[in-house]
Protein backbone atom coordinates (compact mmCIF):
# COMPACT_ATOMS: atom_id res chain seq x y z
CA UNK A 1 0.00 0.00 0.00
CA UNK A 2 1.38 3.06 -1.05
CA UNK A 3 0.32 7.30 -0.04
CA UNK A 4 -1.97 7.71 -2.77
CA UNK A 5 -3.98 4.55 -1.89
CA UNK A 6 -4.61 6.26 1.37
CA UNK A 7 -5.08 9.47 -0.79
CA UNK A 8 -8.09 7.23 -2.62
CA UNK A 9 -9.57 5.89 0.40
CA UNK A 10 -10.13 9.52 1.89
CA UNK A 11 -11.29 11.18 -1.15
CA UNK A 12 -13.67 8.68 -1.28
CA UNK A 13 -14.60 9.33 2.53
CA UNK A 14 -14.75 12.98 1.58
CA UNK A 15 -16.97 13.10 -1.95
CA UNK A 16 -19.62 10.84 0.95
CA UNK A 17 -19.42 13.02 3.77
CA UNK A 18 -19.12 16.50 1.90
CA UNK A 19 -16.10 16.78 3.72
CA UNK A 20 -13.59 19.96 3.11
CA UNK A 21 -9.50 18.80 2.61
CA UNK A 22 -6.67 20.12 3.94
CA UNK A 23 -3.67 18.46 1.94
CA UNK A 24 0.14 18.67 2.53
CA UNK A 25 2.50 20.25 -0.17
CA UNK A 26 4.39 18.34 -3.00
CA UNK A 27 3.57 15.25 -4.20
CA UNK A 28 0.46 14.68 -1.82
CA UNK A 29 -1.46 17.40 -3.16
CA UNK A 30 -0.72 16.27 -6.60
CA UNK A 31 -1.84 13.13 -6.10
CA UNK A 32 -4.79 14.12 -4.11
CA UNK A 33 -5.83 16.09 -7.44
CA UNK A 34 -4.83 13.84 -9.74
CA UNK A 35 -7.23 11.09 -7.71
CA UNK A 36 -10.20 13.60 -7.34
CA UNK A 37 -10.14 17.07 -7.30
CA UNK A 38 -12.74 19.27 -6.13
CA UNK A 39 -13.65 22.89 -4.94
CA UNK A 40 -13.48 21.94 -1.23
CA UNK A 41 -9.88 20.66 -1.65
CA UNK A 42 -7.39 22.62 -0.46
CA UNK A 43 -3.61 22.42 -2.03
CA UNK A 44 -1.57 23.67 0.59
CA UNK A 45 1.53 24.51 -1.89
CA UNK A 46 3.89 25.89 0.58
CA UNK A 47 4.55 26.55 4.52
CA UNK A 48 5.58 22.59 5.24
CA UNK A 49 4.14 21.43 8.41
CA UNK A 50 1.27 23.53 8.47
CA UNK A 51 -1.77 21.30 6.99
CA UNK A 52 -2.68 20.06 10.52
CA UNK A 53 -2.69 23.65 11.57
CA UNK A 54 -4.80 24.73 8.72
CA UNK A 55 -7.43 22.19 9.20
CA UNK A 56 -7.37 23.19 12.79
CA UNK A 57 -7.82 26.97 12.43
CA UNK A 58 -10.88 25.57 9.25
CA UNK A 59 -12.44 23.41 11.55
CA UNK A 60 -12.73 25.78 14.54
CA UNK A 61 -14.52 28.49 11.94
CA UNK A 62 -16.61 26.05 9.94
CA UNK A 63 -18.10 23.73 12.93
CA UNK A 64 -20.66 22.70 10.54
CA UNK A 65 -18.63 20.89 7.65
CA UNK A 66 -16.31 17.95 8.42
CA UNK A 67 -12.55 18.65 7.80
CA UNK A 68 -10.15 16.30 6.76
CA UNK A 69 -6.24 17.18 7.31
CA UNK A 70 -3.93 14.91 4.87
CA UNK A 71 -0.76 15.61 6.57
CA UNK A 72 2.88 13.49 6.08
CA UNK A 73 5.64 12.04 8.65
CA UNK A 74 8.16 14.74 7.80
CA UNK A 75 5.34 17.45 7.96
CA UNK A 76 4.03 16.51 11.50
CA UNK A 77 7.68 16.18 12.63
CA UNK A 78 8.55 19.38 11.56
CA UNK A 79 5.22 21.05 13.47
CA UNK A 80 4.51 18.31 16.69
CA UNK A 81 3.63 21.06 18.84
CA UNK A 82 0.31 21.16 16.49
CA UNK A 83 -1.13 17.56 18.18
CA UNK A 84 -0.78 19.53 21.12
CA UNK A 85 -2.62 22.38 20.21
CA UNK A 86 -4.92 19.94 18.48
CA UNK A 87 -5.40 17.80 21.39
CA UNK A 88 -6.58 20.74 23.75
CA UNK A 89 -9.38 22.22 21.34
CA UNK A 90 -10.68 18.61 20.35
CA UNK A 91 -12.92 19.79 18.01
CA UNK A 92 -15.68 17.00 17.06
CA UNK A 93 -15.34 18.03 13.18
CA UNK A 94 -11.82 17.43 12.66
CA UNK A 95 -10.00 14.46 11.09
CA UNK A 96 -5.94 14.43 10.88
CA UNK A 97 -4.82 11.66 9.21
CA UNK A 98 -1.43 11.51 8.81
CA UNK A 99 0.34 9.27 6.28
CA UNK A 100 3.70 7.74 7.32
CA UNK A 101 5.97 6.49 4.68
CA UNK A 102 9.14 6.95 6.43
CA UNK A 103 10.66 9.57 4.50
CA UNK A 104 10.71 13.00 2.76
CA UNK A 105 9.12 11.64 -0.31
CA UNK A 106 8.71 15.28 -2.43
CA UNK A 107 12.73 15.68 -1.51
CA UNK A 108 14.21 12.17 -2.78
CA UNK A 109 12.97 10.04 -0.50
CA UNK A 110 15.74 10.84 2.57
CA UNK A 111 14.55 8.88 5.72
CA UNK A 112 12.36 10.81 8.03
CA UNK A 113 13.02 9.71 11.94
CA UNK A 114 9.65 7.22 11.87
CA UNK A 115 12.47 5.15 9.99
CA UNK A 116 14.54 5.62 12.96
CA UNK A 117 12.32 4.11 15.55
CA UNK A 118 10.02 7.49 16.22
CA UNK A 119 6.23 6.66 16.74
CA UNK A 120 3.71 9.21 15.50
CA UNK A 121 0.79 7.61 17.10
CA UNK A 122 2.38 7.36 20.33
CA UNK A 123 3.40 10.85 19.74
CA UNK A 124 -0.13 11.97 19.32
CA UNK A 125 -1.28 10.15 22.65
CA UNK A 126 1.63 11.76 24.62
CA UNK A 127 0.49 15.49 23.20
CA UNK A 128 -3.19 14.52 24.84
CA UNK A 129 -5.62 13.49 21.80
CA UNK A 130 -7.88 10.79 23.09
CA UNK A 131 -8.85 9.74 19.65
CA UNK A 132 -6.05 8.21 17.89
CA UNK A 133 -6.24 5.24 15.80
CA UNK A 134 -3.27 3.23 13.62
CA UNK A 135 -3.40 1.11 10.60
CA UNK A 136 -0.63 -0.58 8.87
CA UNK A 137 -2.61 -2.34 6.14
CA UNK A 138 -5.31 -1.30 3.64
CA UNK A 139 -8.62 -3.49 5.11
CA UNK A 140 -7.27 -1.79 8.35
CA UNK A 141 -7.34 1.75 7.35
CA UNK A 142 -10.19 1.13 5.00
CA UNK A 143 -11.93 0.02 7.94
CA UNK A 144 -10.95 2.79 10.58
CA UNK A 145 -12.04 5.57 7.72
CA UNK A 146 -15.36 4.03 7.68
CA UNK A 147 -16.27 4.78 11.11
CA UNK A 148 -14.16 7.30 12.45
CA UNK A 149 -14.88 10.98 11.76
CA UNK A 150 -12.68 12.77 14.64
CA UNK A 151 -9.26 12.64 16.04
CA UNK A 152 -5.91 11.29 14.62
CA UNK A 153 -5.41 8.37 12.10
CA UNK A 154 -1.30 7.65 11.95
CA UNK A 155 -1.51 4.86 8.63
CA UNK A 156 2.29 3.34 7.95
CA UNK A 157 2.58 3.27 4.31
CA UNK A 158 5.44 2.31 1.46
CA UNK A 159 7.47 4.78 0.43
CA UNK A 160 6.94 6.07 -2.82
CA UNK A 161 5.26 8.46 -5.26
CA UNK A 162 2.83 8.11 -7.80
CA UNK A 163 3.83 9.76 -11.42
CA UNK A 164 1.15 12.13 -11.36
CA UNK A 165 0.91 15.56 -13.09
CA UNK A 166 1.49 19.27 -11.54
CA UNK A 167 -1.50 20.54 -10.35
CA UNK A 168 -2.53 23.33 -13.34
CA UNK A 169 -4.11 26.09 -10.62
CA UNK A 170 -2.84 28.98 -9.69
CA UNK A 171 -2.79 30.08 -5.98
CA UNK A 172 -5.73 32.40 -6.47
CA UNK A 173 -7.78 29.87 -7.87
CA UNK A 174 -7.44 26.97 -5.24
CA UNK A 175 -8.13 29.33 -2.58
CA UNK A 176 -10.99 31.83 -3.86
CA UNK A 177 -12.88 27.90 -5.11
CA UNK A 178 -11.99 27.01 -1.77
CA UNK A 179 -13.44 29.77 0.29
CA UNK A 180 -16.63 29.91 -1.80
CA UNK A 181 -16.77 26.07 -0.93
CA UNK A 182 -16.25 27.21 2.77
CA UNK A 183 -19.16 29.67 2.79
CA UNK A 184 -21.60 27.48 1.06
CA UNK A 185 -24.33 26.47 3.10
CA UNK A 186 -23.52 22.35 4.74
CA UNK A 187 -26.34 20.10 3.29
CA UNK B 1 -7.31 54.59 29.87
CA UNK B 2 -5.63 51.36 30.41
CA UNK B 3 -3.28 49.99 27.69
CA UNK B 4 -4.29 46.18 27.85
CA UNK B 5 -8.37 46.98 27.38
CA UNK B 6 -7.66 49.81 24.89
CA UNK B 7 -5.78 47.10 22.94
CA UNK B 8 -9.01 44.55 23.70
CA UNK B 9 -11.40 46.98 22.52
CA UNK B 10 -9.50 47.58 19.58
CA UNK B 11 -9.53 43.52 18.73
CA UNK B 12 -13.57 43.97 19.86
CA UNK B 13 -14.20 47.12 17.56
CA UNK B 14 -12.69 45.16 14.56
CA UNK B 15 -14.97 42.08 14.61
CA UNK B 16 -11.91 39.94 15.20
CA UNK B 17 -13.39 36.64 16.67
CA UNK B 18 -10.52 34.15 16.14
CA UNK B 19 -7.20 35.20 18.16
CA UNK B 20 -3.83 32.73 18.15
CA UNK B 21 -1.70 33.36 20.95
CA UNK B 22 1.58 33.26 22.29
CA UNK B 23 2.25 34.63 25.70
CA UNK B 24 3.91 37.88 26.63
CA UNK B 25 4.43 39.72 30.01
CA UNK B 26 2.83 42.29 28.08
CA UNK B 27 0.06 40.54 27.44
CA UNK B 28 -1.05 39.12 29.81
CA UNK B 29 -4.26 41.43 31.27
CA UNK B 30 -5.20 40.63 27.53
CA UNK B 31 -5.38 37.00 27.85
CA UNK B 32 -8.05 36.52 29.99
CA UNK B 33 -10.08 38.92 28.37
CA UNK B 34 -10.19 37.21 24.94
CA UNK B 35 -10.76 33.98 27.51
CA UNK B 36 -14.38 34.97 28.61
CA UNK B 37 -15.51 36.65 25.53
CA UNK B 38 -17.95 34.79 24.13
CA UNK B 39 -17.65 35.82 20.36
CA UNK B 40 -13.80 35.13 20.78
CA UNK B 41 -12.18 31.84 20.26
CA UNK B 42 -9.49 31.39 21.66
CA UNK B 43 -6.22 29.05 20.76
CA UNK B 44 -3.07 29.35 22.63
CA UNK B 45 -0.46 27.75 20.58
CA UNK B 46 2.94 25.98 20.98
CA UNK B 47 4.88 28.24 17.87
CA UNK B 48 3.59 30.91 16.16
CA UNK B 49 4.43 29.45 12.84
CA UNK B 50 1.85 27.31 13.91
CA UNK B 51 -0.68 29.81 14.99
CA UNK B 52 -0.38 31.52 11.57
CA UNK B 53 -1.42 28.42 9.76
CA UNK B 54 -4.60 27.89 12.45
CA UNK B 55 -4.97 31.60 11.30
CA UNK B 56 -4.72 30.74 7.67
CA UNK B 57 -7.42 28.21 8.08
CA UNK B 58 -9.73 30.35 10.39
CA UNK B 59 -9.81 33.24 7.85
CA UNK B 60 -10.67 30.73 5.04
CA UNK B 61 -13.51 29.34 7.13
CA UNK B 62 -14.82 33.32 7.05
CA UNK B 63 -13.23 34.28 10.68
CA UNK B 64 -11.36 37.62 11.22
CA UNK B 65 -8.27 35.90 13.06
CA UNK B 66 -5.46 37.94 15.14
CA UNK B 67 -2.17 36.44 16.50
CA UNK B 68 -1.13 37.77 19.57
CA UNK B 69 2.52 37.92 19.99
CA UNK B 70 5.55 38.67 20.92
CA UNK B 71 8.38 40.22 17.98
CA UNK B 72 10.47 37.24 18.77
CA UNK B 73 7.84 34.78 17.32
CA UNK B 74 8.36 36.91 13.90
CA UNK B 75 11.63 34.76 13.42
CA UNK B 76 9.32 32.03 13.80
CA UNK B 77 6.76 32.80 11.43
CA UNK B 78 8.43 33.94 8.47
CA UNK B 79 8.05 30.58 6.02
CA UNK B 80 4.60 31.01 6.64
CA UNK B 81 4.10 34.14 6.61
CA UNK B 82 5.37 34.35 2.63
CA UNK B 83 5.29 31.25 1.57
CA UNK B 84 0.89 30.87 3.27
CA UNK B 85 -0.01 34.27 3.75
CA UNK B 86 1.91 35.98 0.54
CA UNK B 87 1.54 32.99 -1.67
CA UNK B 88 -2.20 33.47 -1.35
CA UNK B 89 -2.77 36.41 -0.16
CA UNK B 90 -4.41 35.77 3.28
CA UNK B 91 -4.61 38.68 5.41
CA UNK B 92 -3.67 38.78 9.06
CA UNK B 93 -3.67 40.86 12.01
CA UNK B 94 0.04 40.16 13.85
CA UNK B 95 -0.44 42.31 17.11
CA UNK B 96 3.14 42.12 18.50
CA UNK B 97 4.59 42.94 22.11
CA UNK B 98 7.82 44.63 20.49
CA UNK B 99 10.51 44.20 23.15
CA UNK B 100 13.88 45.06 22.71
CA UNK B 101 13.47 48.74 22.03
CA UNK B 102 13.48 51.36 24.42
CA UNK B 103 12.97 50.41 28.10
CA UNK B 104 13.88 47.04 27.84
CA UNK B 105 15.82 45.28 30.41
CA UNK B 106 16.35 41.69 29.23
CA UNK B 107 19.29 42.29 27.02
CA UNK B 108 18.56 38.94 25.09
CA UNK B 109 15.48 40.85 23.67
CA UNK B 110 17.63 43.54 21.79
CA UNK B 111 18.71 41.65 18.89
CA UNK B 112 15.18 40.25 17.80
CA UNK B 113 13.71 43.73 19.10
CA UNK B 114 16.56 45.82 16.59
CA UNK B 115 15.76 43.51 13.79
CA UNK B 116 11.54 43.58 14.03
CA UNK B 117 10.80 46.14 11.71
CA UNK B 118 13.84 45.71 8.85
CA UNK B 119 11.92 42.27 9.02
CA UNK B 120 8.61 43.18 8.14
CA UNK B 121 9.67 45.35 5.50
CA UNK B 122 12.04 42.56 3.58
CA UNK B 123 8.57 40.74 4.09
CA UNK B 124 6.71 43.66 2.63
CA UNK B 125 4.35 43.60 5.52
CA UNK B 126 2.97 47.12 7.24
CA UNK B 127 3.35 48.10 10.37
CA UNK B 128 1.54 50.77 12.37
CA UNK B 129 2.79 52.14 15.87
CA UNK B 130 -0.18 52.95 18.04
CA UNK B 131 0.05 55.41 21.19
CA UNK B 132 -2.89 54.31 23.46
CA UNK B 133 -4.58 57.66 22.01
CA UNK B 134 -4.78 55.97 19.10
CA UNK B 135 -4.63 52.24 19.40
CA UNK B 136 -8.52 51.05 18.45
CA UNK B 137 -8.46 53.04 15.69
CA UNK B 138 -5.39 52.07 14.55
CA UNK B 139 -6.23 48.45 15.24
CA UNK B 140 -9.20 48.82 13.33
CA UNK B 141 -7.42 50.08 10.55
CA UNK B 142 -4.81 47.71 10.15
CA UNK B 143 -7.40 45.04 9.34
CA UNK B 144 -9.19 47.40 6.80
CA UNK B 145 -5.62 47.35 5.06
CA UNK B 146 -4.81 43.60 5.77
CA UNK B 147 -8.30 42.69 4.24
CA UNK B 148 -7.85 45.01 1.58
CA UNK B 149 -4.66 43.99 0.58
CA UNK B 150 -4.78 40.61 1.44
CA UNK B 151 -1.97 40.38 3.25
CA UNK B 152 -0.59 40.58 6.82
CA UNK B 153 -0.06 43.83 8.69
CA UNK B 154 1.25 44.13 11.93
CA UNK B 155 0.71 46.60 15.15
CA UNK B 156 3.68 47.36 16.91
CA UNK B 157 3.19 47.66 21.18
CA UNK B 158 6.37 48.90 21.86
CA UNK B 159 7.66 48.80 26.05
CA UNK B 160 6.13 52.75 26.61
CA UNK B 161 2.83 51.82 25.14
CA UNK B 162 2.40 49.91 28.23
CA UNK B 163 3.56 52.39 30.86
CA UNK B 164 0.77 55.20 29.37
CA UNK B 165 -1.46 55.96 31.62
Amino acid sequence: MKRIDVISMIARKAEEKNSLIVCNIGLPSRELHHVKDRTGNFYMLGSMGLASSIGLGLSLSVPKRHIIAIDGDGSVLMNMGSLATIAHQRPENYLLVVIDNGTYGSTGDQPTATSLGTDLGAVARGAGVQEVHTADNENEIEHILKKIDRGVIVVRVDAGNASVPVIGLSPEEIIERFMAECARPSE
Amino acid sequence: MDPSISVFNGMRMTGIDLVVSVPCINLKDILPMIDSDPSMIHVPVTREEEGVGICAGAYMGGKIPAMLMQNSGLGNSINALASLNKLFHIPLLLIMSHRGVEGETICAQVPMGQLTTSLLDALDIPYVVPTIDNVEETILHAWAIASEKGRPVAVLLEIGFWEAE
